[in-house]
């Protein structure tokens, strides 16, 4: 059941993402997930991305009914929620972590894990790049010898191109790992990336999820659960999921194309 | 040792899955068979495309599960791709169907028997659905929809039924004299549960159904009233954890075993765990057979 947490604040990160500051300490492993229940509205799966010794936060992208109502709650309410869930990143230093839009929210806990490593953050345009201008990012990179590089679509800041381009730029025999999290269709080409270069690949994936614990089957990927097998799937698993960046199941169970997947979970 | 028949069909052991858990794919349960499932149920197919209840729908309680799914379900014509794939399992398939009317479940079963499921499992039983229980709680209605069925389906039928209701027996009797093969029992159990601290409705749509060890109790107790008035075998469901579980909802009167919340508790290889114990108790009181069991 869920276990009950006080919104402290909300904060505004880009024009379409916000995160909300619980209070309360949670067991968390970078790459899990929870499910985050507003009473009466619906409950998601999110990652938490703040993870501090007695509070949490959760970036949230405005798209959706749910994530639509979300700035517009108030401090002191209570939410519900159950896990962590999944089963998280395995940790490697001398990393590459690859973070399309959204997809960076997860990586702000893993880095406090990791050194050593480089973060390809990219976004659309300077104001949809995520915690930009967060100290405490920049301090945790400082203080574990990471890099970041950031890149927008529209050359607004930092390289202008895509992360992929960047990531074959820098991948060399040095890096252990690559971590992806993001659009699919990012995903994938870092997957290829990778198996081009011989680099074991951790991705977390997304379907759309209903139990969280395994059991009601919405979040197939193949013959794999996003919410139990996943979410981070790594390269020899990923090899065989001949749906990723293809077919994505709707809430009614009906398998379709990844965009038809992508167009309807923006409404 | 574990090997039985159930409506002329051989089951490598008698554990199956049930609807509704992991049978949103073929490859789900491709899985699941290889994970020692003597059978394995598709969720639960439907006549149009729908989408089921907001979240939460599943929610871990004390003992079990409490669900509100609400029979989400691609349709049945939209499912051709996963029908052609069904003779890829390995084990019989009991392919699940549900509607809101006889000519729905008619039109599944025409439809759905050309791709050769092993059994057709009646749905008429789902609480999370307004009229989800309508079929499965009047015992009139009950034998028209068997009835209706039986006439034009060349595979087994096997109804599921909900605790539900005032008189599961008279539902049971209800079905075999229609020509049912075979019962499916029980659904889930009809709850209402709020969050303690949020005082809010659990699950969003208000109510649900549990599962899991808090019913295995109630659906012992509803076998053994199936078992008493009706001859045709009975696929015994509802809080099955282990191999003494197993067990004992054998000698209360079922020739099949549904596994459902269980994989939640033990994970999806609790095929093979719950096989083996029972292989471990069968040993222990010389026991040779499944048939043996139930006597």
């Amino acid at each position: 059941m869920h276990q009950t947490y006080t919104i402290k604040k909300v904060i505004r990160e880009t024009p379409k993402a916000v995160t909300i500051m619980l209070d309360g300490k949670i067991n968390y492993k970078p790459g899990q997930f929870i499910m985050l229940w507003l009473p009466d509205v619906d409950e998601k799966p999110f990652v938490i991305s703040y993870l501090e010794k007695n509070s949490f936060g959760i970036t949230i992208e405005e798209k959706g009914i749910f994530t639509k109502k979300i700035p517009k709650i108030k401090p002191k309410t209570k939410v519900g929620i159950r896990g962590p869930f999944g089963n998280g990143f395995e940790i490697k230093n001398n990393s590459i972590i690859v973070a399309g839009g959204l997809g960076i929210a997860p990586a702000l806990s893993l880095i406090k894990k990791i050194k050593n490593s480089i973060i390809i953050q990219g976004a659309k345009s300077k104001e949809y790049l995520l915690y930009l201008k967060n100290e405490k990012m920049k301090n945790i990179i400082q203080k574990n010898k990471n890099q970041i590089i950031y890149c927008t679509d529209d050359g607004s800041y930092g390289i202008h191109g895509f992360v992929t381009g960047v990531l074959k730029e820098m991948l060399n025999k040095k890096v252990k790992t690559v971590y992806t999290c993001g659009p699919e269709i990012m995903i994938q080409k870092v997957f290829e990336i990778c198996e081009k270069n011989k680099i074991e690949l951790q991705a977390s994936l997304e379907r759309f999820m209903k139990c969280g614990i395994g059991i009601c089957g919405s979040c197939c990927i193949n013959d794999q659960l996003v919410c139990k097998d996943g979410p981070v799937f790594n390269s020899k698993q990923l090899r065989k999921l001949t749906e990723l960046g293809k077919f994505a199941r709707l809430k009614s169970g009906k398998k379709v194309k990844i965009q038809e997947y992508y167009d309807w979970r923006q409404k | 040792m574990l090997k039985t028949t159930f409506c002329e069909i051989e089951l490598q052991n008698p554990l199956v899955l049930a609807s509704g858990i992991l049978g949103t794919s073929v490859e789900l349960l491709k899985r699941v068979a290889a994970n020692g499932a003597g059978a394995v149920t598709t969720k639960s197919i439907g006549p149009i495309e729908r989408q089921g209840h907001n979240n939460p729908t599943v929610v871990e309680i004390e003992n079990g599960l409490y669900n509100a799914v609400g029979l989400p379900t691609p349709g049945y014509l939209n499912m051709n791709d996963e029908f052609k794939k069904w003779k890829e399992i390995k084990v019989p398939l009991i392919a699940s169907i549900y509607g809101s009317s006889v000519d729905d479940y008619v039109d599944i079963t025409e439809y759905i028997q050309k791709y050769n499921p092993s059994i057709i499992e009646l749905n008429i039983s789902c609480p999370n659905k307004d009229d989800g229980m309508l079929f499965g709680s009047s015992a009139a209605l009950t034998k028209k929809l068997v009835g209706a069925v039986k006439e034009i389906s060349k595979i087994p039928i096997m109804p599921k039924l909900t605790p539900n209701c005032n008189n599961i027996a008279e539902i049971a009797l209800a079905c075999e004299n229609a020509g049912a093969d075979a019962i499916c029992a029980i659904n889930t159990v009809e709850k209402e549960i709020l969050h303690p601290k949020l005082k809010a409705p659990l699950l969003a749509y208000g109510k649900g159904g549990i599962s899991g060890p808090i019913i295995k109790e109630i659906a012992l107790e509803n076998v053994r009233k199936i078992r008493d008035a009706v001859e045709i075998p009975i696929l015994g469901i509802g809080g099955v954890t282990y191999g003494k579980d197993a067990v004992e909802m054998l000698k209360a009167g079922a020739s099949l075993v549904g596994i459902g919340s269980g994989v939640y508790f033990r994970g999806m290889d609790i095929f093979k765990k719950v096989a083996d114990e029972m292989k471990e108790i069968m040993r222990k009181e010389n026991i040779e057979s499944i048939n043996e069991i139930k006597k």
